[in-house]
Parts: C-alpha cells; sequence; structure tokens
C-alpha cells in the first residue's frame, strides 16, 4: 500500500480512531465478551457437558445440516444469477435485483409465516401434503426452507458487483476462440470471482446457522429433532440454565469468530490479489 | 454438480442416521406450555417404565414446549402432537375448533380433564421489603408489578383473571370496580414479556419490579433454582383454581395408530405415581391420598374457578382478550 | 432468442439457462410465499384491512419500529463513516482485528445478541448497573429497542462506505489542497459528497434491516403495548390468538415498506454508478 500524503492532522486522526475503537468495544466486543464469561462462569467443566449434552449435539447436527443443504442450494442460485445480471442487459433487471434483495428485508417472522401459509395443514397445499403424509412444516424441511429464504440473496448479491466489475471482455474473447460454454465459466469466469463468490458463501452460512426468528415459527420445538442451535440457546434459557444457554450461545458465537477470520482471510487474498491485478492493468 | 450431489448425500446419509437413533416400539409427541418442562421430564420417564412393564414395549415421549397459545397455533398449522398438554382450556378448545378432535373432549377424562391443578401467588423480594399480603397491595402507586402479556400467554390470563375475581369479590364490588382496579394494576406493569419464563427471568434474574404475579408451581421452582436467598412466595387472600387441561388430539393417533398408548400416557397423569409426580413439582393433585400427603406445601386461601366468575374461558376470553377486549381497552389511549 | 425479454445481443452463452434458473427458483422460493400474504389478507376485505393496519396500538408499533430503526441507522450512518474512515484511511496496531469484527452482527445469530445485550443492559448488567444509578434505563425501553437495533445494523454502513473510500481518487483531494482549501474545507466539500450515495445506501440497508428485526430485540424491549411493543411482535401475537388475516395484514403493510426502501436502494445505487462511471 503506497503511503499517502495527504490527511488530517495527528490529534485528530488519533481521536477518531478512538471515537471508532469505543464504539466498537461498547457496542460489539463487550456483548461478544459477555458470552464466553457467563459460559465459562461455572468453570471448564460445566461449560464441556453443557456442549456435549445429547440435545446440543442434536440441535448442531440439525443447525449443520440445515446449512448444509441451504447454502449449495443458494449458491447455485447466486452464480446463475448474477450470470444473467452481469452478463447481460434486459429489460427488467433493477426490478429483479430488488426481488433478489427482498428477503434480506423482510421480518424473519413473516419468512416463517408465508411457510406455514403455504405448506401448514390448513395453508393453501395442507389437504395436498396431508393427503400423501409428506411433512414440510414443523419438519426439517420446513426449517430448511425457511432457512432457503433468508439468505436467499447473499450468494448473489456479493456476485454481482464483482462478476459486474471483472467485465465480459476475457470471456467474449474465449467465445470467440472457441471455447464452450462450461468451459468458459469454469476456467474464465470462476477463478475471476471465486474470493467474492466464497464470501458470499460464508456470509451465507453465517446466516443460515444463526437465524432464529423465521425457524422459530416453522420448527414446533420438538427437543432432539427440530431445535436447532439457536432455538436450543433460547429454551435453555427458559429453563433458568443461563450457564448451559450462554454455553451453546458461545458455540455459535465461535462460529461466527472463525467465519469472520476465513473472512479476512479471504479479503487479505483479494486484496494482494486485486493489487498485483491493478498493476498489471496499469501496466 | 458433483460436489453438489456429493452434498445431497451427505445429507440424505445424516438424515438416515438421525432417524436411526430412534428406535422405540411407539413415539409420541407431548405439546405443552412453558412451566411444564420439569414435570414431563420426570413425568415421560416414569411412563415408559410403567407401559413396558405392563405391554412390553417401549415408548419415546418428545417433549415440545412454548407459550400456550403458540403452541396450540403450531398444532393447528400441522405439528403432529399425540397429546395436548396446555395451560388453559381456551386454546385446546381453539384446537379442537380447527377439526383435529370434538368440541367434548374435556369430558373425555375426569376432572374437566385436568389431572393436576395450580393457582396464581406473588412472588417477591426477600424480606417482603414493601410488605405486599394481597391484591390491593399491587395497585398502590410505586409498587411495580411483573407479569406476562396476556395476549400471549397462558398464565397470564389466569393472573388477569384472578385479579379482575378477587376486585369482583370485595364488598361492593361490580364491574366497573373490578375493571379500574385491573386497569390500576396494568398501570404499575413495566415490562409484559410474552411468556411466563421470560417474565420470571426478568424479576428474578433483571431485578426489576417488586412483584411478580405466577404460577404457584413456578413460584416455588424458581425460588428452588434461581435462589431461596433472593425472593420468597406470597399467597394471596383468594385466587383462581386453574385447569391445565390435557387433550388426546384424535386425528393424529388415529392417523399414526397410537391412540392406545396416548390414551394411557394422559389416563396415568390420574395415577397415584402420576400425581405424586405432579405433586412433587408443585402441581395440585386431585387424588386425596396424595392431595393429604402434600397438603402442607400448598397455601390454604379460598380458590374460586372460571366457571364460576366468567362463565367459561370462551366468554372470558372473547370480553377480555380478543381485539378491541377489556384487556386492550386498557392500553388504548385515555383521550 | 425467442425469450419473451427484451436484452441486447450478446456472444455469451447461458442468457436462458440462467434467467431462466434464477426466475424460477425465485418465482417458488420468495415469489410464491410471499403472494401467499396478499392472497390471505385479501381475504379480510379493505376495511377491515385497514381498521386492522391503523388501529391505534399498531400504529404506535409502526412509531416505534420505524422510529427505532431511524435512530439505530442514524447512529450508525455518524459512527459508521468514522469507523470506515479510520479503517480504510489510518493504519494502527490490531487493524485488521477490529475490521474483521466490524461484521459480527451478520455472523452472531440474533438471538444471542438478544440474550447478550439484554443481560449487558439490564439494571443488574455491567454497562445497566452504571448507567441506572446515573437514572438512565435502558432494557426495556425504547433506547434498549435502539441500542440492540444499533448493534444489527452496524457492518451495513462500514461495510458500503469503505469500498468507495478505498477507490477515492486521490487526486481530488490533492487538487482541492493546491487550490488552497484547508483539510476541512477538502473533507466536507470534496469527500463527504462524492462518499453520499453510499453512504445514504449503508444508512438506508440499515433502516430496511433494523425494520424487520425480531430475534434481538424481544429480550430487551419488554413489549408493553402502545411503548415497547415492535410491529414483528404484533405479527406474532395476532398469530398466536389464530388471527391470520390479521397478521398478514400487518405483515403486508411491512413487505411493502421494506420493497419500497430496497427499490429506492436500488434506484440509488445506479444513480451512484451512473455518476462514478461519468
Amino acid at each position: 500500500m503506497k503511503r499517502r500524503v495527504l490527511t488530517e492532522p495527528k490529534p485528530v486522526r488519533v481521536a477518531l480512531i478512538l471515537v471508532s475503537l469505543a464504539f466498537l468495544a461498547v457496542s460489539l466486543v463487550l456483548p461478544l465478551a459477555l458470552v464466553f464469561v457467563e459460559a465459562f462462569s461455572k468453570g471448564a467443566a460445566a461449560y464441556a457437558a453443557a456442549i456435549r449434552e445429547p440435545m446440543a449435539l442434536s440441535a448442531l447436527r440439525l443447525t449443520l445440516l440445515t446449512a448444509a443443504i441451504a447454502v449449495p442450494a443458494n449458491l447455485v442460485f447466486g452464480l446463475a444469477a448474477s450470470w444473467a445480471i452481469a452478463k447481460f442487459d434486459f429489460w427488467g433487471k433493477n426490478a429483479l435485483i430488488t426481488l433478489i434483495d427482498l428477503p434480506f428485508a423482510v421480518s424473519p417472522v413473516i419468512s416463517g409465516m408465508i411457510f406455514i401459509l403455504l405448506f401448514g395443514r390448513l395453508g393453501t397445499f395442507g389437504p395436498f401434503l396431508q393427503g400423501h403424509d409428506i411433512k414440510i412444516v414443523f419438519a426439517i424441511p420446513g426449517i430448511v426452507l425457511a432457512t432457503v429464504f433468508v439468505t436467499f440473496p447473499f450468494v448473489a448479491r456479493e456476485l454481482i458487483p464483482v462478476m459486474q466489475a471483472s467485465g465480459s471482455e476475457e470471456e467474449e474473447a474465449a467465445r470467440v476462440l472457441g471455447a464452450s460454454g462450461w468451459q468458459l465459466f469454469w476456467r474464465v469466469t470462476l477463478p475471476n470471482v471465486k474470493w467474492g463468490l466464497l464470501y458470499g458463501v460464508i456470509l451465507c452460512n453465517a446466516r443460515a446457522m444463526g437465524e432464529f426468528g423465521a425457524v422459530s415459527v416453522v420448527s414446533g420445538h420438538i427437543r432432539g429433532k427440530t431445535n436447532t442451535l439457536p432455538l436450543h440457546v433460547e429454551i435453555l434459557y427458559n429453563e433458568y440454565q443461563f450457564q448451559a444457554a450462554f454455553a451453546a450461545a458461545s458455540l455459535l458465537a465461535f462460529l461466527a469468530l472463525v467465519t469472520l477470520l476465513a473472512k479476512s482471510f479471504i479479503e487479505w487474498q483479494t486484496g494482494r490479489r486485486a493489487s498485483a491485478g491493478s498493476v498489471e492493468n496499469e501496466a | 454438480m458433483n460436489s453438489n450431489r456429493k452434498a445431497f448425500l451427505a445429507v440424505a446419509l445424516a438424515v438416515g442416521l438421525a432417524r436411526s437413533a430412534y428406535a422405540a416400539d411407539a413415539t409420541l409427541l407431548n405439546v405443552s406450555y412453558d412451566p411444564t418442562r420439569e414435570l414431563y421430564s420426570e413425568y415421560n420417564a416414569a411412563f415408559a417404565r410403567y407401559w413396558q412393564g405392563k405391554t412390553g414395549k417401549t415408548v419415546e415421549i418428545q417433549q415440545s414446549h412454548g407459550g400456550s397459545g403458540k403452541q396450540a397455533r403450531a398444532v393447528i398449522d400441522g405439528l403432529e402432537a399425540d397429546v395436548l398438554t396446555l395451560a388453559l382450556a381456551y386454546d385446546v378448545d381453539e384446537v379442537g375448533k380447527s377439526g383435529l378432535f370434538a368440541a367434548d373432549w374435556q369430558k373425555k377424562l375426569p376432572n374437566n380433564s385436568a389431572p393436576y391443578t395450580s393457582t396464581i401467588v406473588f412472588l417477591v423480594r426477600k424480606g417482603n421489603p414493601k410488605g405486599i399480603k394481597d391484591w390491593n397491595d399491587l395497585v398502590k402507586p410505586g409498587t411495580s408489578v411483573v407479569t406476562p402479556n396476556p395476549k400471549t400467554s397462558g398464565g397470564a390470563r389466569w393472573n388477569y383473571l384472578a385479579a379482575w375475581g378477587y376486585a369482583l369479590r370485595q364488598p361492593g364490588g361490580n364491574e366497573q370496580k373490578a375493571r379500574a382496579f385491573v386497569t390500576a394494576l396494568f398501570k404499575n406493569v413495566p415490562v409484559l414479556d410474552s411468556g411466563a419464563r421470560g417474565s420470571t427471568n426478568t424479576f428474578v434474574q433483571r431485578g426489576i419490579g417488586d412483584v411478580l404475579l405466577a404460577w404457584e408451581n413456578e413460584a416455588y421452582l424458581s425460588v428452588n433454582e434461581l435462589g431461596p436467598d433472593k425472593v420468597e412466595i406470597v399467597t394471596p387472600s383468594v385466587s383462581i383454581l386453574a385447569e391445565p387441561p390435557v387433550a388426546v388430539v384424535d386425528k393424529v393417533v388415529d392417523k399414526k395408530g397410537t391412540r392406545a398408548v396416548a390414551q394411557a400416557y394422559l389416563e396415568y397423569l390420574y395415577s397415584p405415581e402420576g400425581q405424586e409426580i405432579a405433586a412433587r413439582h408443585y402441581y395440585r393433585p386431585r387424588l386425596a391420598a396424595v392431595a393429604q400427603k402434600y397438603a402442607g406445601r400448598f397455601g390454604k386461601a379460598p380458590l374460586f374457578t372460571i366457571d364460576e366468575v366468567f362463565g367459561g374461558w370462551a366468554k372470558a376470553q372473547k370480553a377480555h382478550f380478543d381485539d378491541g377486549g377489556v384487556f386492550d381497552q386498557i392500553y388504548q389511549p385515555s383521550k | 432468442m425467442s425469450s419473451v425479454v427484451l436484452k441486447r445481443h450478446s456472444v455469451l452463452p447461458g442468457f436462458g439457462l440462467t434467467v431462466g434458473y434464477t426466475l424460477l427458483y425465485l418465482s417458488l422460493i420468495v415469489l410464491l410465499p410471499l403472494s401467499t400474504l396478499a392472497f390471505k389478507s385479501s381475504s379480510l376485505g379493505f376495511d377491515a384491512f385497514w381498521t386492522t393496519v391503523s388501529s391505534a396500538r399498531v400504529v404506535a408499533s409502526y412509531k416505534l419500529t420505524f422510529g427505532a430503526s431511524l435512530a439505530a441507522a442514524t447512529i450508525n450512518a455518524f459512527f459508521g463513516l468514522i469507523v470506515a474512515w479510520v479503517l480504510a484511511r489510518y493504519t494502527f496496531p490490531g487493524r485488521r482485528l477490529v475490521d474483521a469484527i466490524v461484521d459480527l452482527p451478520f455472523a452472531l445469530p440474533t438471538a444471542v445478541a438478544g440474550i447478550a445485550l439484554t443481560t449487558l443492559y439490564s439494571e443488574n448488567g455491567w454497562l445497566g448497573a452504571p448507567l441506572a444509578r446515573m437514572g438512565v434505563k435502558v432494557a426495556f425501553t425504547p433506547l434498549g429497542i435502539t441500542l440492540a437495533l444499533t448493534f444489527i445494523g452496524l457492518p451495513f454502513v462500514v461495510r458500503t462506505l469503505q469500498p468507495v473510500i478505498d477507490e477515492l481518487d486521490p487526486e481530488l483531494e490533492e487538487a482541492a489542497a493546491s487550490l488552497g482549501a484547508s483539510r476541512a474545507q477538502t473533507l466536507f466539500r470534496v469527500v463527504l459528497p462524492a462518499l453520499l450515495p453510499a453512504w445514504l445506501t449503508g444508512f438506508a440497508l440499515a433502516f430496511a434491516r433494523c425494520l424487520g428485526e425480531y430475534g434481538s430485540v424481544v429480550f430487551i424491549a419488554g413489549n408493553m403495548p402502545m411503548r415497547t411493543e415492535i410491529t414483528p411482535l404484533l405479527i406474532i401475537t395476532k398469530l398466536e390468538q389464530y388471527d391470520y388475516p390479521g397478521a398478514t395484514a400487518i405483515a403486508v403493510v411491512m413487505l411493502v415498506a421494506s420493497f419500497v426502501l430496497l427499490l429506492g436502494i436500488n434506484l440509488l445505487q445506479s444513480w451512484s454508478g451512473r455518476r462514478l462511471a461519468a
């Protein structure tokens, strides 16, 4: 990174840095620290016991399973959508982007409710599902659907700007040289956007594992069966098992931290590549 | 796409593994309300032993807990509960109305299908610094009362009706005075959590409020769980007889073929062992012998029933808790 | 192309496939489920719909939800600008770590955030206790709701501003300085206007996210009708009273508000995209 000549006077810089750090410390670090302090408030043994409890494990399993379905589904969608949006101009593109963003601004409560309205016993498809003995809501498919809905925009949203920025020239050149569509995608496009893609996947995954509101509406809260880890936290909290609740919460917070570390590693990589790329372009 | 297929295979495998972990002859789902967690985790084990001894078959009982109304809503929408054990008859009625069982469910088991009862008591800070003895102490200015929201919590509806019934039974009591009394009471409420457990946490953990209106069993449980050095129980001069009802969900048990075990599950609640477990968890037993044994646990104050004072749940719900009812009017701007 | 969608000619393949799949998946996962809201609430009829969504208690919840979201987004806009500037322009020990932690609210489950914030700000909490001694109540007041929403919305302003600050052409600032502008003048007259579209976008994103937030707020809100009851909670309340049309009616209002906000954001972005390109 090249040294900037123009900047603010040192006292201003220091003051701004301190304000930033203070703001982030109070609003982000304190809540996070509290989770871990409470989780270990009864010692490491109690912590380990809370984590290894069968209900906690089954909740963790369900959470991972949900993410394992929701993330690939939205990954494929994100690739298709960003290809269509970044590489082509068509009528109604802005409206399409807005619609893709929509789940992101819909209240989680509403996200859960719509699947009840569709697949609940008294819902639109209720009689059909009852007749064929297919369970969607209050079972794993409902939890997965609600999670897919709330994490719907993440990959697409990260990919669209990256694909737009990388332009279509390379693909067009490859096309002229006779590359097939898939070759072009695997050999040219994917390497160009892979870091953006990974970032999107990581954010999508984080949200998929942490979703509470929407999943709470469709879960049915059957212990050991349809409780995800965030729901398990709430249940423990309601059972006066505060330390265990925070222990389970710390597991989620830990997953969040790993996610953030992976993300910042990716950004570091992208930053290196981007600066290398820009040098090439300028030359 | 190959990796995608692998992911799906892995998922299918994981689901398969999760399934095979449960291998009981029958599985029941008991959909219940918040405060019964501890009660049913003990009772389920006892019933499974009893059932295996009697029939040689194993049964696994799954539990789901939450606010009573929320749980009823989930069952209406398709949560396949074999049995309901909810906080109040109104919620069970609503499930029945949606076509899952007949309207006469309350006649299917003894005692209005309520195997145990409870009432509403006060939880105050250790040493009772505000000197709270009875309902009329709750409306004094400067007294802060914690109760959940009657719109979302079954227990809170019992709280509300108990206060109303008390005011009605005072000398010269009438509907207007009861309404004024309940209005004054809710003026003293700083937080309305959505469920009973939320309110207990607010009162005990967060240190908010001078008095918590709670289920008797919840009050005892929180004294035990959260510290006898922090809170104590006050029994008011009169309160309401809360009858948390149970019911078999006909449509579900017929579909799953679990009617016999579901029926036995609820009936066993009335047995000496079932009643003992209920009493141990501070629910008032119906069986005289067990009631006598645990008589020292429970207050002696007279209790009125919802049928006596309000003419049943349907009427009480409509007048007080439906949208636009008395409870909503309390919170309307005074103009 | 036999496609009904008008598009500019391109040599690249896959338009039909990707647009087709995008529209199909979007319709199945998002549009079809959301359309049931309109369908269900239409069973009310216009008068009943209007009565539901304009009753005093619901209106009070809109005011609270919009007010607290607006306040939280404003706080985030102010501090987010400073944080983004500091992260993009200054070097100091631990900058990478600070940069990573900004995304925490994206990754931390909202229920965990809600429980942690309530514990922190209740009158016996780490921050709540000293604040209570100063006579400031946070938990179970609109202030607490605002703080929870500030937590939720924090990354949006920072993350939309950061790349724009990074790409800001230093020549602009140098030119302003060489023309004799002071540093403050350069910042307020040159830099800030260039950041404005991204700043507004970040603000609007944070605002939109806060409007629907539920998990982190219910714990700290207090849920008092007319005072600390947020709109998503009212939807849940209606659901639990088996009032589906009422719940969906309020949901439709929220949905329209979100859609309008998002459309505004996307227009803003394409406007700023054109400005940057020019």
